[in-house]
């Protein structure tokens, strides 16, 4: 699943250790959310989505193909059926 | 956000700590009930029941305090740990198996002791944790 966490971390100057505390994972959680490693839980998502104000799904996107976030792409059209 | 962070950590630290004292508080206790009928008590029955009464009520205990320790550990230590854990009891029941079969077999010319299947989970379960923490790295 991919993230926003890092962009959003630094658009606010915070740091790995202090998003940790502030929702109360450890540092090497963070880091592992953060490189795709590790996929959160609904409860911790909700949590570090409300801590940067926004909606999950401004800071998390569904990577596996026919999801809505691959609807959203740009659509190829396939040539003329046989 | 420091008062937050002391509390989270000083709760780990205490849940860390209280672990290590019934662990090694139980493995005093094995020890003391393995070697203690030959070289403290000469086997006395009673003694020796009430060293290996203790020893299981404090294992009760580790037990209990190991439950609380996990609990407080974030969600991806907690698969971390699940892993291992999960990878040294495949392991214990394997091994185990095999290991007694060869020992019924005759293929092995000692006895095949709960001791050595103890090490091979414990062996098993700390490799797995580090493997697990260095894959999530």
């Amino acid at each position: 699943m991919k993230n926003r966490i890092k962009v959003l971390r630094a658009e606010r100057n915070m740091t790995q250790e202090e998003l940790a505390i502030e929702v109360q994972v450890s540092r090497q959680t963070i880091n592992a959310i953060e490189k795709q490693k590790f996929d959160p839980s609904l409860p911790l998502a909700f949590r570090i989505s409300r801590l940067f104000q926004l909606t999950i799904e401004d800071v998390f996107h569904d990577d596996q193909p026919g999801t809505s976030d691959s609807a959203n792409a740009t659509i190829i059209p396939s040539g003329p059926r046989m | 956000m420091e008062t937050k962070s002391n509390e989270w950590e000083a709760t780990t630290r205490k849940n860390v700590r209280h672990l290590a004292y019934w662990t090694g508080g139980w493995a005093l206790t094995i020890a003391l009930s393995a070697f203690g009928p030959k070289f403290l008590w000469d086997y006395n029955f009673s003694i020796s029941i009430l060293a290996i009464l203790v020893s299981t009520i404090i294992g009760v205990g580790m037990i209990l305090v190991n439950r609380k320790y996990f609990n407080g550990l974030d969600e991806m230590q907690r698969k971390v740990n699940m892993d291992a854990m999960a990878i040294a009891l495949g392991a214990g029941v394997v091994g185990g198996m095999s290991y007694s079969m060869l020992d019924a077999a005759h293929v092995i010319s000692f006895d095949a002791e709960i001791g050595h299947l103890v090490m091979l989970i414990s062996i098993t379960y700390f490799i797995a944790f580090i493997v697990g923490s260095i894959r999530y790295k």
